[in-house]
């Protein structure tokens, strides 16, 4: 039986890598990062930990301290959030191409310009293309328990990639819930030790990390990344089931919240599920056939597995945190619409930018998307294809 | 106690509310209660002002919005009466508890308030008095506490005293001054009659 106790999302991070007491964690220290490394930096300093915390001069410095860490055998992390992920940009990508089991929480905030400091998903959504598993957190005991499953999950001998374990900036990072926690002793045996199969620290078995790969092999390369991040899929449910019998609580690739009869739904990812949740009920109470998709894990992106629960609904309205400037909505939207494509029976899908810069989402405008999402599902037309909800014209 | 109850402070910065919406939740929490307790960020520095919020429950709290309508306000600094929408979204049964040194009649008339209860208590005299500085924040909560009954005051109490001992390890001084800060203010909150 876990422990009850009530933290922010910042501080159950912390306490999550206390837990975990990576060998390395490198960080840069300031703003944009967030208390998760001050929090940690007093583990540290209170021998709680035997960590060896490198404080950075900047963001690209933390991962790649990160990578020299974990290439060398450690388990290694760092955190980030916001234009820290954006400088990093460069080496995000070597972190996920040299294969190195890294783990990083990232506090999700909006991108400048104009600065903003506040929630949006733009930060790790520009990430999306690197290389790197993400897991969405709704609360707190969500961004706890996947940071936990993390380290598993990117440490397993078929998957071998890093992980980003992201969480809405303020609305969970420095908002207080409540949560239970695992002992100590539960959380290192669940994640057992690392033993990395190729280390520059050992010396009888020499090893190289980035050399010059060109047209001979660095396809090669490339092909087997993209089926590591397949591979992945099944030892997400693994360690979920794992962590399940450890914790008695149930993670999957999404949560499909009243969804077996559902008429129409909303797909979305991190704190506004709950909210939405809160809708759904509202909505079933007044008889309304409506449910909620909340989307775990992005990468790699489960488009088989949705097929089998949104293919059955008639319209879903698919809620981006985030814009990709494409001129055809956000980066959810448009990959779940691809994702569905192939369904003999598809869903109609609209899209709906929400929250950017922390601008909030209420009740009433979910409310909204609901009723615009059941016209389309009787036979009407959308308005417009993607909305930018609850924005001033 | 209701499903859900929805607190908002209001305060200036420098004066706690942060700190008072957290402690409320951690007490809340070891109470048993589900519980949220957040502030809203923004350019917050010294004497600008600033919101904080908290939901408590007897059931899981899903919803991440904004409070808009919350039931209970505090408002620890009364010169933001006028200012800062200190009334806005309280519903007609809804408490507003501002730290001043007037009564609760006269605060009823400055927030031209017809329904609902209000209730003060002066909390800067009493943190003057008890902590030696004017942190109102934690007599607010004494005052929050009688105005809610979110649980009985000897719990309460203990849960504080053990928090306070927890983040105030190295000065008991200041432990026993905000618990008997909360106290006073327990027992020297005023209301008028409820209108609702």
């Amino acid at each position: 039986m876990g422990k009850r106790v009530a933290l922010t999302g910042n501080e159950a991070i912390a306490l999550g890598m206390r837990q975990i007491n990576p060998d390395v964690v490198a960080a840069y220290p300031i703003t944009p990062q967030t208390d998760i490394v001050q929090y940690f930096a007093s583990f540290v300093s209170d021998g709680q930990v035997k960590t060896e915390l490198v404080t950075v001069e900047s963001e690209h410095s933390a991962m790649s301290a990160t990578i020299g860490a974990a290439a060398a055998g450690a388990r290694a992390m760092t955190a980030t959030s916001s234009q820290g992920l954006a400088l990093m940009w460069e080496v995000v990508y070597i972190a996920a191409s040299f294969r190195l089991p890294i783990v990083m929480p990232v506090v999700n905030r909006a991108l400048s310009g104009p600065i903003n400091i506040h929630c949006d998903h733009s930060d790790s959504m520009g990430a999306r293309d690197s290389g790197w598993i993400q897991l969405y957190s709704e609360n707190a005991q969500e961004a706890y328990d996947n940071l936990l499953q993390a380290v598993k999950i990117a440490e397993d001998k078929r998957v071998m990639l890093p992980v980003m374990v992201c969480q809405d900036g303020f609305i969970t990072s420095h908002g207080m819930e409540n949560l239970e926690i695992l002992q100590d002793e539960e959380v290192r045996t669940f994640i057992g030790e690392y033993t990395p199969d190729y280390s520059l620290l050992d010396t009888k078995r020499p090893v190289m990390y980035g050399p010059l790969d060109l047209q001979n092999y660095y396809f090669e390369h490339k092909k087997q990344q993209a089926e590591a991040m397949k591979d992945a899929l099944p030892v997400i449910l693994e360690v979920a089931e794992e962590y399940r019998k450890l914790s008695g609580r149930e993670y999957q690739l999404f949560e499909a919240y009243r969804m077996d009869d559902a008429e129409y739904a909303v797909v979305i990812m991190g704190s506004a599920a709950g909210t939405t949740r809160v809708v759904v009920d509202e909505l079933r109470a007044a008889g309304e056939k409506v449910g909620l998709l909340k989307l775990r894990v992005f990468r790699p992106f489960p488009y088989k597995a949705l097929q089998q629960v949104l293919g059955k609904v008639k319209a879903v309205a698919v809620m981006d945190r985030a814009d990709s400037f494409s001129g055809f909505g956000g980066p959810l939207f448009s990959e779940i619409r691809a994702g569905l494509y192939d369904l003999e029976t598809r869903p109609r899908i609209s899209g709906y930018i929400y929250g950017l810069g922390g601008r909030d989402l209420g009740i009433d405008e979910i409310k909204r998307v609901f009723a615009e999402t059941k016209m389309i599902a009787r036979g009407g037309d959308a308005a417009d294809l993607v909305t930018h909800l609850g924005v001033r014209e | 106690m209701a499903k859900l109850m929805e607190i908002r402070w209001h305060a200036r910065g420098g004066q706690g509310a942060k700190t008072a919406a957290i402690l409320l939740a951690e007490a809340a929490s070891e109470a048993g209660k589900f519980i949220q307790g957040f502030p809203e960020y923004g350019p917050e520095r010294m004497g600008a002002p600033i919101l904080a919020f908290n939901r408590i429950s007897d059931e899981p709290i899903h919803v991440h919005c904004h409070v808009t309508e919350p039931e209970v306000v505090v408002v620890l600094d009364p010169t933001l009466i006028g200012k800062a929408g200190v009334t806005e979204g309280l519903p007609e049964n809804g408490v507003i508890l501002v730290n001043t040194s007037k009564s609760p009649a006269e605060i009823r008339k400055r927030l031209k308030m017809e329904k609902g209860r209000v209730m003060t208590v002066d909390a800067s005299a009493i943190a003057m008095d008890t902590i030696g500085r004017d942190i109102p924040n934690t007599p607010m909560m004494g005052a929050l506490l009688k105005a809610t009954g979110l649980m009985p005051f000897e719990k309460f109490m203990a849960l504080m005293r053990s928090n306070l001992e927890h983040k105030f390890k190295s000065k008991p001084a200041v432990i026993e001054g905000n618990l008997k800060a909360i106290e006073r203010a327990y027992q020297e909150v005023q209301s008028d009659d409820d209108k609702s």
